[in-house]
């Protein structure tokens, strides 16, 4: 079976300084992965690398079984690949009805499409769609707010909306728990099981060990760019060179 | 109707077809600073059709504005490379450029002026910016104008969503630039003259004054801004001349307090509840 994502031998370097270095993983399809390490490990760079922020000095980027090392970065949706940000990176003047719009355009992207006027139709077919997701997730009342006015956790939560909306089967989330609360982290686990339910596997970048532990089935561990440590969360803690990877900085 | 009356409106008119243009790519978040140029091109490629060729105008109008459009998406693609004060200095450039080769071209009279034989009166200058505000509406409720707000708010995001960004942007430069071309094509068939040294840089900077204090946020912003900015001066024309100095002052203050513009999102969210909530009461 093709994995969901595969990395093999990624470089970048940033004016001389090794961000990743020769970097391999897979994340076979359906089950869910951790990248974790201390901060400036890299994990963030790797999400950038793969959704074609930054383009790579060297290695291949698989997704899905397409090689996507040098497809631009908008067509790379296409392979089934979405993603969301650690700074949610909403667009603050449109509503939240209007950014799962956006979300929605990779399966809408025909001229016709970009020329229908449908916001004359109250039951627009992409509008209830996109009330349906956010209903699923229980954000409808906020539908036609506009996004910069809202709280943090619910801008969070319509971040991953969003990326779900592409229909894609591979969903990079870059911190999701970072800033919620306990109850907010609670209805974010249950919301991410549901889509693991759906059959979407999940990439996940997370400081929370906990978190990690409820939904992770395999963990990679990153420092300086390098990957020191593949498995299950409980065997890479045990790992040395992982505990010496955080020592000073958190317990692993 | 009296002339006078007549004459503003259709000055309004010319306006309202310019500040769309102007609108479209900044809705993008790109500053067309040539606009005055896309209007020339209509102009002359319109009056040099039916003067030499006995085009109908009715012909040569539509074919004047897509020569604009053309224009403006064969120097798009380049000129949409460069952001921010690079991007305004080029179209600002292009802009001067257009109108010194039609200043120089003697077969449209050069600096003399063209004369242009066809005629079209007030009416269908009125009719000719309507249709222009009636395509905005109509673009305003479609996945384009939703794009447009997009490649402007984050076009990181944008992209990997799959938007086209570029496409996006060259597509809004150029249908600009072709909104443009048809007020030009107007212009030239209601005065029924044209000369080069009227789209100067003074008349791009005005228009993109309309839209910046009408609000680029929505689609009424720019009708807004050409309004006030056609009638204001009318009313204060026959009073002291101290009065336009308060003007100035007053476009300078609500700039510098409300540098969104008049008619932003919120704006309108705030008139529809209100309006929603007193038809309640009422009920």
């Amino acid at each position: 079976m093709t994995a969901a994502l595969s990395l093999k031998g990624i470089t970048k370097s940033f004016a001389g300084v090794h961000a990743i270095q020769n970097l391999s993983f897979e994340v076979p399809k359906g089950v869910t992965t951790a990248l974790i390490g201390p901060n400036g490990a890299g994990k963030t760079t790797v999400f950038n690398l793969v959704s074609g922020v930054y383009g790579v000095d060297a290695g291949t980027v698989t997704v899905n079984g397409v090689d996507v090392t040098h497809m631009p970065s908008r067509k790379r949706i296409t392979t089934g690949i979405a993603r969301s940000f650690q700074n949610i990176r909403l667009m603050s003047h449109l509503t939240v009805l209007e950014n799962m719009l956006v979300g929605q355009h990779v399966r809408n992207s025909s001229l016709g499409a970009l020329l229908t006027p449908y916001r004359l139709f109250p039951n627009h077919r992409w509008k209830v769609q996109a009330r349906e997701a956010l209903a699923e997730s229980g954000l409808e009342e906020w539908a036609d707010e506009t996004v910069g006015a809202l709280p943090y956790g619910v801008r969070k939560r319509i971040d991953l909306v969003r990326a779900t909306l592409a229909g894609a089967s591979l969903l990079m989330l870059d911190e999701p728990a970072a800033g919620l609360n306990p109850s907010e982290t609670n209805a974010l686990r249950d919301h991410l099981r549901t889509l693991m339910a759906k059959g979407i596997t999940l990439l996940v970048v997370e400081h929370d060990m906990h978190f990690v532990d409820s939904i992770c089935q395999n963990v990679v561990v990153l420092n300086f760019g390098e990957k020191i440590a593949e498995g299950p969360l409980s065997q890479v803690r045990q790992d040395p060179k992982v505990r010496e990877a955080y020592i000073g900085s958190e317990e692993a | 109707m009296s002339g006078y009356l007549t004459g503003v409106l259709v000055v309004l008119a010319f306006n309202v077809m310019a500040a769309y243009a102007v609108y479209l790519p900044l809705a993008a978040g790109q500053l067309n600073l040539g606009i005055a140029g896309f209007m020339a091109i209509g102009a002359y490629a319109s009056a040099f059709l039916t003067n030499e060729y006995q085009w109908s105008m009715w012909a040569a109008i539509p074919v004047g504005s897509a020569l604009a459009g053309l224009t403006g998406l064969l120097i798009g693609i380049p000129v949409l490379r460069t952001h921010g004060i690079y991007l305004a200095m080029a179209t600002f450039a292009l802009g001067q450029v257009i109108s010194a080769v039609f200043l120089n071209l003697e077969v449209v009279g050069g600096a003399a002026g063209y004369p242009v034989t066809d005629y079209v009166g007030p009416y269908g200058v009125f009719a000719a910016a309507i249709g222009v505000v009636l395509l905005m509406l109509y673009l305003s409720r479609t996945r384009f104008a939703l794009y447009l707000t997009a490649v402007k708010s984050d076009a990181t995001v944008a992209d990997l969503m799959g938007i086209s960004v570029r496409g996006i942007q060259v597509a809004a430069f150029a249908l600009g630039a072709a909104v443009a071309g048809f007020g030009g094509a107007f212009y030239a068939h209601h005065y029924n003259f044209v000369e080069a040294q009227h789209f100067n840089v003074l008349l791009s900077v005005f228009t993109v004054l309309y839209v910046l204090f009408g609000g680029t946020q929505t689609v009424w912003g720019p009708l807004v801004g050409a309004a006030f900015f056609t009638l204001a001066p009318e009313l204060l024309r026959a009073s002291d001349q101290w009065r336009y100095a308060l003007f100035a002052i007053f476009i300078i203050v609500f700039m510098a307090m409300r540098p969104q513009g008049l008619v932003t999102t919120s704006l309108l969210r705030f008139t529809r509840r209100r309006t929603a909530t007193e038809s309640e009461e009422a009920a």
